[in-house]
Parts: structure tokens; sequence; C-alpha cells
């Protein structure tokens, strides 16, 4: 391998048969690069699936309340249920050892905003500390709301940066004033949601601050929970159906609907959606996969191609070397040594300039669901080496033949 | 080998000293070729032994026969066998790469020997950038540079035409007085005749073998 001379024979050899040469390479490079693009994509696809589902804990169930649309115990249909905190802390008691986080929601849909000159309509939200995590929101400054804040009914609000653009123009809001509907509630922390701007353009305070400031008395609109997340992602399925359901019939009971009303009460479980959605990428995953071990088989298939062309095209020159005294193993040697050069290095130059593209292009591709193409750098090597393996051990077989040939044979006139 | 084995050699028993100049003769298929591909280890006879420079030469792996091929014998083929992407110096030195003499030597060695046939202005052109002859001298440095101990010639002048035939019989007198054996196969008689023994072969028999008197090549350029 090391051998100065036999490298010098092959480079010699190389640069005298460039079209054969860059033929070669030209192939082991595209398919190369093919793979390297569609790995690219199918990570690009996940990441933007992925992104699609952190703008919300992804284990959540909801539950939100309509009309009752069954007559049931001699109730007539057309009631409007209304949730309340008795429902939020019966379900907390009796599912506790599989709930992470909850908070019940009281919202008001488009409340007026004040700071100063500065006005703007926002969603109002009453909740629990929970709620943070549950947003999967981030803070950027001061805190989330506290169990103390709570519990005291604290007149405080934590708003979206969204709202903090919108009202403080960059003015620093931590411990200002800001009034909704007249009564004044002091700003402790701004915060960030990977939802974007809709998710930002929020003000979140102590549920227990927004039923007494906006008669809400009791009443709760919507509540939020988190499953534990098992290990297993089937279990944590599992868990979160049977859990979706309790809650669901146990709210039925108790706010007496007919088991069989589908509108009355809702409960949504995104697990199950993250679920359909995680296994569509991972069928197009394997899609990817399978197209680019084709394109990698067919690359194996070409070099294969190419190597007994050269070999047969140069059975005369390697009957004129065995007669003037090459080994039979300097041969294979020497045209295994020169397909893995050339294989390798354009098998490289393929996966750089697949890179390279998915680097100029990848931050101009603007959807939704593809979000930054890349390649897991170990995984192409990887498919290179393969490739070049592969390779060698398809050109080894018309390599090791030819060898064998006898120089006569090999040196006679046709 | 096929299924039918062909006996083309039926008993052939003949000696050559150091130093001699011999041609083989015969029509085609008098098992001329085969004699010289057995004497040239390039084929393997099935009975009979041969020894050179007091060497028994048999049952040799490919290894082995590849290693006295490149120090015992020199080639000259009939169509030249060149290696058409390697320069004039790039074959000739061919050799000595197997003999695993480096590449400054090798150089040094291969121009010697191009310059001893007359050829070291063409050493960086390629084999068909050469006319016929010259081409046909390029392979007879690079049979040269190993430094053999016999050459083989297999039909040397079968390609070129009788002027150019004779300029290389000359080259190839020249290098056996200075004492190199050479045997040539040829079924030309004027050929033939330029070297000091000729031996007949026909249906895989030696017919006759004589001593003669040589013509020198220079009479007819």
């Amino acid at each position: 391998m090391f051998n100065i001379e036999r490298w010098q024979e092959i480079f010699e050899s190389l640069s005298k048969n460039k079209l054969r040469t860059f033929l070669t390479g030209l192939s082991v490079a595209s398919g190369i690069f093919i793979l390297v693009i569609l790995l690219g994509f199918s990570s690009g696809i996940q990441n933007g699936v992925t992104s699609q589902f952190e703008r919300d804990a992804a284990n959540s169930i909801s539950v939100w309340t309509g009309v009752t649309t069954k007559e049931y115990k001699g109730l007539n249909p057309g009631r409007r249920i209304q949730l309340k905190n008795q429902d939020f802390n019966d379900i907390v008691e009796k599912y506790d050892d599989h709930l992470e986080y909850k908070s019940p929601f009281y919202t008001i849909w488009g409340g007026l905003v004040n700071y100063k000159n500065e006005s703007g309509n926002y969603r109002i939200q009453g909740v629990l500390p929970d709620n943070q995590f549950i947003e999967n929101a981030d803070i950027s400054q001061g805190r989330f709301l506290n169990h103390s804040d709570v519990m005291g009914a604290k007149k405080v609000a934590v708003i979206g940066n969204k709202v903090s653009q919108d009202l403080f123009k960059g003015e620093d809001p931590i411990n200002k004033d800001i009034s909704l509907y007249g009564i004044n509630f002091k700003v402790i922390g701004v915060f960030y949601d990977p939802g974007g701007e809709r998710d930002e353009s929020k003000v979140m305070m102590p549920i227990t601050t927004a039923q007494k400031a906006f008669n809400g008395g009791n009443d709760i609109r919507n509540m939020t929970y988190t499953v534990k997340m098992s290990k297993n992602f089937d279990d944590a399925v599992k868990l979160s159906e049977q859990v979706s359901l309790g809650i669901e019939n146990d709210l039925k009971q108790t706010h007496i609907i007919a088991p069989d009303d589908i509108s009355a009460i809702n409960v949504n479980n995104t697990l199950e959606e993250a679920r359909k959605i995680y296994s569509l990428v991972d069928t197009i995953k394997a899609v990817f996969w399978f197209v680019g071990i084709g394109t990698i088989i067919a690359g194996i298939v070409g070099v294969g191609n190419i190597m007994l062309i050269i070999v047969k095209e140069r059975t005369k020159e390697i009957g004129i070397r065995k007669a003037l005294g090459a080994v039979p193993m300097s041969i294979v040697a020497m045209i295994l040594q020169e397909s893995i050069f050339v294989t390798m290095f354009s098998g490289l130059f393929g996966l750089i300039a697949g890179l390279g593209l998915l680097e100029i292009v990848g931050p101009l591709i603007e959807s939704d669901f593809i979000k930054y193409p890349q390649v897991d750098f170990n995984t192409a090597l990887t498919t290179v080496f393969v490739l070049v393996f592969a390779g060698a051990i398809a050109g080894f077989i018309p390599a090791y033949r030819a060898a064998k040939i006898k120089p006569i044979v090999a040196l006679r006139d046709e | 080998m096929g299924a039918n084995s062909l006996h083309v050699l039926k008993g052939i028993n003949f000696d050559v000293k150091e130093g001699e100049l011999v041609s083989i003769m015969g029509s085609s298929g008098s098992g001329k070729s085969t004699l010289l591909n057995i004497l040239g280890m390039l084929d393997e006879a099935d009975e009979g032994s041969y020894t050179l420079d007091n060497v028994p030469i048999k049952n040799l792996n490919e290894k082995i026969a590849a290693n006295y091929r490149n120090k015992f014998l020199g080639f000259i083929f009939q169509s030249f066998n060149l290696i058409n992407y390697k320069s004039a110096l790039d074959n000739v030195a061919l050799p000595l790469y197997y003999q695993g003499v480096n590449r400054k030597e090798r150089v040094e060695k291969a121009m010697y020997y191009l310059d001893k046939v007359g050829l070291a202005p063409w050493s960086h052109h390629l084999p068909n950038e050469l006319s016929g002859g010259q081409k046909q001298r390029v392979a007879i440095a690079r049979a040269l540079a190993s430094d053999p101990k016999v050459l083989l010639a297999d039909e040397p002048t079968g390609a070129l035409d009788t002027k150019t035939s004779h300029e290389v019989m000359e080259l190839i007198q020249g290098i056996n007085d200075d004492g190199k054996t050479i045997l040539i196969v040829t079924h030309e008689h004027d050929i033939a005749r330029m070297t000091k023994r000729i031996v007949n072969l026909k249906d895989g028999v030696i017919i006759d073998d004589n001593f003669v008197e040589q013509i020198r090549a220079t009479q007819y350029v």
C-alpha cells in the first residue's frame, strides 16, 4: 500500500487513461451524491415534522366542553356543559399517578390590554404554573407564575414576546403595570413559545386571579394534562388513550351526559396524533433509505462492471507485464489499488459535493415540512466506504482471473 | 487447455550453449512457437526436463516462473507488445520495476539501452508515435534491460519490411557479438541464415540441426 513506486505506476496509468478514470469516478461520485441528497431531505422532513410538534408538549390531553345533543335521564338536549374547578381537581386526584403537568384555563378571547398609550387585543388566560411546560414556553425575562401567585390570587401577568414588543417597544417590561379592562397587573415575566407569534400573543395570569377579576367564579373553559412518558412509545400511547377515555367517562357521569353523546365533552389526545405523524415520518425515512440503498447497489454494479471492462481491456497489458516478470499478486494489487483509489477519491468528492449543496440550499428552503436538511457525516462516510469496499470486491474477481491467465493466452494476437 | 489436448511437440532434445545465436525454423504448426513458449516459461511441457543455467525448470508456480522470467529471460515478440500508454523509456524500464530497481536507476539503465538501440532521442515518445522498426528496437531494449541470460525472439521481423528486418537483425547480431545467447523463431530463410545455427522442426520433431556460416545483415543494409 505504501510503496511509492507502485503509486507512481498507478498515477501514471490513471493519468494516461483520463476518460476511463473520469467515467469510473463519475459513476461513483454521482451515486454518493444522490444518496447524500436523499438522506439530507429525509432528515429535513423529519426535522420539519418534529418542529411542528414542538409547539406544545407532544403528550398532552386537552378537555373542553360543548352542548349536549342527546336527551339523557330526563334532561333535555341543548344544555351547555360548564367545567368547574371541582372537575379539574377530581381528575387530578384520580389520575395523579399517570399525569405529569396539569392546568385548567380560564380564557378571555381578545382582551384589551393597555400600557401607557399603547394598546392591543390579546388572548388572556388564567392558568397554573404547570402551563409553562404544557405550552413548551421559554422564559426570556423575569419568571413564570408560581404557586404563591396562584394561592394569593396576585395581580401579576406573564406576557408573550409579541405582546412585549407591541406594548413596550423595547422598554424593559418587568415590574411595569399593564391594565386589562381597567385593572392593573404587574408584569413578572416574558415568554417565548416555539409555536411562534400566535402563541406569543398571549397574557397569562394565575387562574385564581383571572376567575376573580373577570367574574369567572369557579368556572373553567378547558383543561390540559400531560401524561407521564414511559420509555416505550407504544405504551405511552396506550396509557394516554386509557386516561383520555377515563376522563371522558368520569366527566359524562358527573355532568349527566349520555355515554354516546360526542359533542358535550371533547377529549383530545395529541400523543395519538403524534404517533400517526411519526409513523409517517418513519415510512418516508424507510422509502428514502430504500431508494438510497438501491442507488448504492446500482453504483456497486456500475463500478464492478467498469472494473470488468478495464480488466478485459488490460488483458494484453497484463500478459506483457507477466512476461516481463510481474507476479500474479502484484497484478491483482495494482488493479485493486487503482480502483480503490479512484472510487475512494470520487466517493469523497461526491460526498463533499452533496454536503456542500445541502449546506447552501438547506437554509434557502422555506417550507414548514422541510427544515435543516442535513446528513449525519458518519453515515455518509460509512456509505462511501461500503461502496469502495464492494467496488473492490467486484473488481477483485476479474483482476484475479486476469492474473491467472497464462501470458501466452493474454499475448495471443487476435 | 481444452478437453482435447493436442500433442504439438513429440520429443525434442537439444542444447544451446552460452553465446549462441540459434534460429528455430519450421512451417506453421510445426511446434516452433510452442517450443519457444516452453523455453520462455510462458507454457509448461507435459513431459521431459528443461534446465536453464543449471537450474531445473519444473513444477513452477506462477510466482517463481515470474521471477525466473524476470531474471533469466528477455522476450521479443512479432507484434512488439509494448504498453501503448507508456513512453519508450517507461516501456524499457518496466522489467526493472519488477526487479525492484529504484526509479532513478531504472531511468538511467533504460536510457542506456535505448541509446544502445539508437533510440535515445525518441525516449519520451509513445509507441504509436514510432515506426514498426523503432517499436521493435524499443522491445529489444526492453528485453535487454533486465540483463537476461537468454533472449527469446518470436518472429521478430514478422511484421517488418525487408529493409527494417535487416536493421533489426543487425542489432540482434550485434547483441550476440557482445556474448548474449539468443533464440529466434522464424520461418524466413534469409533471417535464419543470419544466425549461427539453424534448427529445423517439422510436426513436432527436429528434422535437422546444423551450424551454418553466419551472413552479416550489414551486407544488405
